[in-house]
């Protein structure tokens, strides 16, 4: 069977749920060939061979921490040249979505980002996307080169198909060229201990409404294990940190759950949160947009009703 | 010649408030529909505009690759404050996918000629966020994308770029390509003067033969994806909406274990 690549995303080694849904997806065009890049490949290794990865193609360049991207770039084209795969999956972070496209471009390739699944096709995957700020639902395939797809988180539900998955090291020539820019200092970001927004089964955001106190809102995520989001006029406001923005400019995100508090629900923020499964609000006015999307909504001060739901449901658990 | 040539891409997207719609050929229907420069192009505008004030001699092209409407973006771009305009504008260009209109606008940013690119970070309608750094690519010079911060001196880009996991600090030489952020500051609002002088301004229309670019290399025809079906998703149903009357807390609990949520 052909061999599809899936480009891992990792912290460190401690693979990231959404490579585990890619892997899922890919099984079902042909076999995953993992390719990591960085430190920590042997410990990620097994995680990728339970989830289907037949083989791990590592490498580990300094210049993947020194220069931005562009390297990486380089890898994975080597990745491709090694295997000429099927496809390549491609998480859709923001630099997920910049590799995959170079890579597009060096294998004159078309490109497709941000699908919500993938399947298999008489003309190869069918990718499906979610567009117009989730109002229209495409299903679209490449018709040039090999598929380069990325392929948003919560897409799938990762499952479990024990493979090989062995560590290969890849050979990397990191071009001239691609040192371009120069990746002068990192500052890491700080945990939470809460879960990835992009990732999470539950969110729960607040917006200009929590009046610069996201601690009702934090309290009602600790207890449902759910991540923390924001509005914009939250972030701009200086409450909380724009990684947890939700919408046009901020992260998409689709989960089971999404909770919003004070939020009224402009377009921009609507953007990043339509394709929720179910969507609860809590706003005073009964007239805020937020209430047409809707599954749940209660018109009223989100400083009684958020504690009281947080107290309710700690008080269900004991 | 200018010692520092900015171009800024720009595009004419469909007002996002507006029904954005399919037309039968499965390409975005952009006939009878509001269209508007790119809310996010606006930034990059900004910052091209605060790199000349900030040195002596520098020159603002504003480019832009889309239909005969497109001239709308570039018009708002030029009262904001830019000083030329080149319009890419082909019948052959219709249904052109990312990797389409970055090969077009590659051509049309040499044929101008460059020292620093500008980029927004996504376009509003199709969103991708990729181009800027396709287009480093098919220009071959570095990318800084993503840029919530950015200073240009002495042929040196340095700037921060504010990821997930971290927030870099970035630095490249000239020629590059950028792409800002919204948060990387306010964009201006033309003044009555900045439209009236926009109207003088010079803007150049090409075509794809003034690009050297042949009709069978862009365009639907040529696209390296295909949309087979699009689909419009049914309204989501009007869900129950409750004033509290001191327990909706608790309601709402109900509501989360009835679905099994909680
Ligand atoms: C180019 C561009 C990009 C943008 N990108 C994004 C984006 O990515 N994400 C985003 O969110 N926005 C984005 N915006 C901004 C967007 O247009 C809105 O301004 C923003 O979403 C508003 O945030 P909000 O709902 O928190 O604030 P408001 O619109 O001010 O709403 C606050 C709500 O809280 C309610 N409220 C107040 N007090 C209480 C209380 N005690 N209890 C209950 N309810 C209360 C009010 O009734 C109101 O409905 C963008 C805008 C532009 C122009
Ligand atoms: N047709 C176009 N003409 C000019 N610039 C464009 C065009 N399409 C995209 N861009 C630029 O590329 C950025 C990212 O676009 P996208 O990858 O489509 O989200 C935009 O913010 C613009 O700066």
């Amino acid at each position: 069977m052909a061999e599809v690549l899936v480009y891992v995303d990792h912290a460190d080694g401690a693979v990231r749920k959404p490579t585990l849904e890619l892997l899922t997806l890919a099984r079902r065009i042909g076999e995953p060939v993992a390719v990591f890049l960085g430190a920590g490949a042997e410990d990620a290794a097994p995680t990728l061979a339970e989830y289907g990865a037949t083989k791990v193609l590592a490498a580990d360049e300094p210049e993947f921490v020194e220069y931005l991207v562009v390297p990486k770039v380089d890898a994975l084209h080597a990745a491709f040249a090694h295997v000429s795969p099927a496809a390549v999956l491609v998480p859709s972070s923001v630099e997920g979505k910049e590799i995959a496209g170079r890579l597009a471009v060096r294998t004159g390739s078309g490109l497709i980002t941000d699908a919500v699944d993938v399947e298999a096709g008489e003309d190869g995957p069918v990718a499906t996307q979610s567009v117009f700020a989730g109002s229209y639902t495409t299903k679209s395939r490449i018709t040039k080169g090999t598929p380069v797809i990325t392929v948003k988180p919560n897409s799938a539900a990762p499952a479990a198909a024990p493979a090989a998955g062995s560590v290969e090291r890849l050979a990397v020539t990191v071009a001239e060229a691609s040192k371009g820019t120069e990746v002068v200092s990192r500052t890491a970001r700080e945990s939470t201990g809460r879960p990835e927004l992009t990732e999470a089964a539950v969110v729960v955001a607040g917006g200009r409404g929590v009046n610069g106190d996201f601690s009702a809102v934090e309290a009602l995520a600790d207890s449902l294990g759910a991540a923390v989001g924001a509005s914009r006029a939250a972030v701009d406001a200086g409450w909380y940190p724009h990684s947890n923005q939700v919408g046009q400019t901020g992260k998409s995100v689709s989960p089971q759950l999404y909770i919003a508090a004070g939020i009224s629900g402009a377009i921009q923020h609507r953007a990043g949160m339509q394709t929720s499964r179910t969507i609860v609000a809590v706003n005073k006015d009964e007239e805020a947009p937020i209430f047409d999307l809707v599954d749940y909504g209660v018109v009223g001060d989100l400083f009684d009703v958020v504690p009281q739901l947080t107290a309710e449901l700690d008080a269900r658990r004991r | 010649m200018k010692t520092l040539r900015i171009v800024v891409c720009v595009k004419y997207v469909p007002d996002a408030t507006c029904d954005r719609r399919f037309a039968d050929d499965l390409t975005v229907d952009r006939d009878d529909l509001d269209g508007l420069l790119s809310e996010l192009d606006e930034y990059a505008v900004e910052q091209a505009l605060q790199i000349k004030e900030a040195v002596d001699d520098a020159e603002v092209t504003v480019v832009t690759v889309g239909p005969e409407d497109a001239l709308g973006a570039l018009s708002k771009a030029l009262s904001m404050g830019g000083d030329k305009a080149v319009h890419v504008e082909d019948d052959d260009l219709h249904g052109s996918d990312v990797l389409g209109t970055s090969s077009v606008l590659a051509r049309a940013i040499e044929h101008t000629g460059y020292d620093l690119v500008l980029c927004g970070m996504a376009s509003t309608d199709g969103g991708m966020g990729v181009l800027p750094s396709i287009l480093a690519e098919r220009l071959g010079v570095p990318q800084l994308t993503q840029l919530s911060e950015l200073t240009v001196k002495d042929g040196v880009v340095t700037a921060r770029r504010d990821g997930d996991l971290a927030s870099e600090q970035l630095r490249a030489s000239l020629p590059a390509v950028v792409s800002v952020t919204d948060r990387s500051g306010e964009a201006r609002y033309p003044s009555f003067k900045g439209i009236m002088a926009a109207k003088k301004k010079p803007v150049e229309t090409l075509d794809l033969s003034d690009l050297g670019i042949a009709a069978d290399e862009v365009g639907l025809a040529a696209a390296w994806t295909k949309v087979d079906e699009a689909a419009q998703r049914p309204p989501r149903t009007v869900g129950t909406i409750l004033a509290d009357d001191g327990s909706g807390g608790r309601q709402l609990a109900d509501f989360l274990a009835g679905r099994r949520l909680v």
